[in-house]
């Protein structure tokens, strides 16, 4: 089979699970009109499938500061931080981060991917060891592949599983990262930071916690599962993305670990890369700033969680352990999954679908992504449309 | 490790890779796992597991990107278990 043929082979197992040219995935939208709603086709939907979870994309701070940027610096950077130099604004988003996380340093990467890419990467290299949890995002695994790292993966969740992994690591320990995120995109379902902690400091290794999903949605001031735990402090990297709660696109790393800088000289996807433009650092920063202050979109958004989540599960939907922004009706099929998916979208509801090989250990999703600005009212129509779906969903094979 | 460890490693992937497809395939250690087993990634994954509990030992799932056969599996957790005891 020659490289073309390899990618017509993906293509058709892509079209047997979709058939009749079904554009579940990378769908046309023709118009934005607010955080919550866009028309795709003929149709003016209700977006239940985005990342936006303080609903701040149209937030009028975030738009003005975004303008201003272009108007003082411009539509872009050009180039890479090391060859084009680092803009003001790059350097304040950094103190900012750092700040905000109560640490000494911290570095801004040009998409959340690759802030994982990136600081994985610049972490561990060859002969070192990576232990990763079964359900992390892509970001991260690709982040261990490229650092060419072993990569040990432990059941999710799993701290028996993780721990006998540790106690087999021996003395590699001392090279080892173990990686763990905040709220896990999947189901949902966050990392019990908890027993992680303790875990590492019975065996030894570093820490990196990604808060891609977790920044402004847990904790008082939008830190992430290290607030709500309060175990800031003993998490030794963090990670995150510009790209969910602060309505942009980048990501970042933070760390008392004065080695962080040194990253910016040994990290590709940093290095190699064009910097974020004026624009996307503005708005980011003006996002930071109601982030911090933002916990009554933090109690408007947990309550629409917790709404869906009891209404989905009352009806009988097979959901993530908890309640939470990410809300993953788990089906038996990607046929069910796909009829569910277009079901709703008939509705007027769009979610994400998502199928094997994507999903965990050969599940098939539809997932809800909750936003702060969505009405209650909204959240109801989305529950009661599961509601009335289920039948046709259960009986489908 | 002694031989014998190598023939524990080859009897073990043999005996739960019968347990996991056709009983008509004869599992040798020229098998190849993806294309005559047509064994997914999750069973794999789970194959792995199971092994990996059996030596008590890790295996690094980078390295099964080099691993086809029957015998490449057993050399690379024979390896893992040599240098981790």
């Amino acid at each position: 089979m020659n490289l073309l043929e390899k990618l017509d082979a993906a293509a058709a197992a892509r079209k047997a699970l979709l058939p009749n040219g079904v554009g579940a995935f990378g769908i046309p939208i023709e118009e934005i009109f607010s955080a919550t709603e866009a028309r795709i086709g003929d149709r003016r939907v209700l977006l239940m499938g985005t990342n936006n979870y303080l609903g701040l994309t149209f937030s009028p701070e975030c738009i003005r500061a975004a303008h201003e940027a272009i108007d003082k610096e411009g539509t872009g950077t050009t180039g890479s931080r090391m060859a084009n130099g680092s803009y003001f604004g790059h350097r304040a988003l950094e103190k900012e981060f750092a700040d905000f996380y109560q640490c000494s340093s911290g570095i801004v990467f040009t998409t959340g991917y690759q802030a994982n890419l990136g600081t994985i990467s610049g972490l561990v290299g060859p002969g070192d060891t990576v232990l990763i949890d079964g359900d992390s995002h892509a970001s991260i695994f690709d982040g261990c592949i490229l650092s060419g790292a072993n990569i040990i993966r432990f059941k999710h969740n799993d701290m028996a599983d993780m721990e006998k992994r540790l106690r087999r690591l021996g003395d590699n320990i001392e090279t080892t990262l173990i990686i763990a995120e905040g709220i896990y995109s999947m189901l949902g379902d966050q990392a019990p930071l908890a027993d992680i902690v303790q875990l590492k400091n019975k065996y030894g290794g570093i820490l990196l916690l990604d808060e891609a999903h977790s920044l402004g949605v847990l904790g008082k001031t939008g830190q992430g599962l290290v607030e709500t735990t309060g175990l800031l402090n003993e998490v030794d990297f963090i990670t995150g993305t510009f790209s969910k709660s602060l309505c942009s696109i980048g990501g970042f790393c933070v760390s008392n670990h004065p080695q962080l800088e040194q990253l910016r000289y040994v990290s590709h996807p940093y290095i190699f890369t064009a910097s974020p433009s004026p624009a996307t650092i503005a708005s980011t920063r003006a996002a930071l700033e109601l982030l911090q202050k933002g916990s009554h979109l933090r109690d408007k958004l947990w309550s629409n969680c917790r709404q869906l989540y009891s209404q989905l599960q009352e009806v009988g939907y097979q959901l993530g352990p908890d309640p939470g922004p990410v809300i993953a009706a788990v089906v038996a099929t990607p046929q069910q999954a796909l009829l569910l998916w277009k079901q709703l979208l008939e509705h007027n509801i769009y979610v994400n679908l998502i199928l094997p090989p994507a999903a965990p250990e050969g599940k098939s999703l539809v997932r809800c992504s909750v936003n702060a600005a969505h009405t209650t009212e909204e959240i109801r129509y989305v529950g009661d449309t599961f509601a009335k779906l289920y039948g046709a969903i259960s009986t489908q094979t | 490790m002694t031989e014998s460890n190598y023939d524990e490693i080859m009897k073990l992937l043999c005996d739960r890779l019968s347990d996991l497809t056709n009983a008509d395939v004869l599992i040798t250690p020229e098998t190849n796992l993806i294309n005559q087993l047509s064994i997914d990634s999750i069973k794999l994954l789970n194959l792995i597991m199971e092994i990996e509990d059996a030596f008590d030992i890790s295996i690094p799932i980078n390295a099964l990107t080099d691993v086809q056969t029957v015998r490449e599996l057993a050399n690379l957790v024979h390896k893992i278990k040599t240098t981790s005891s």
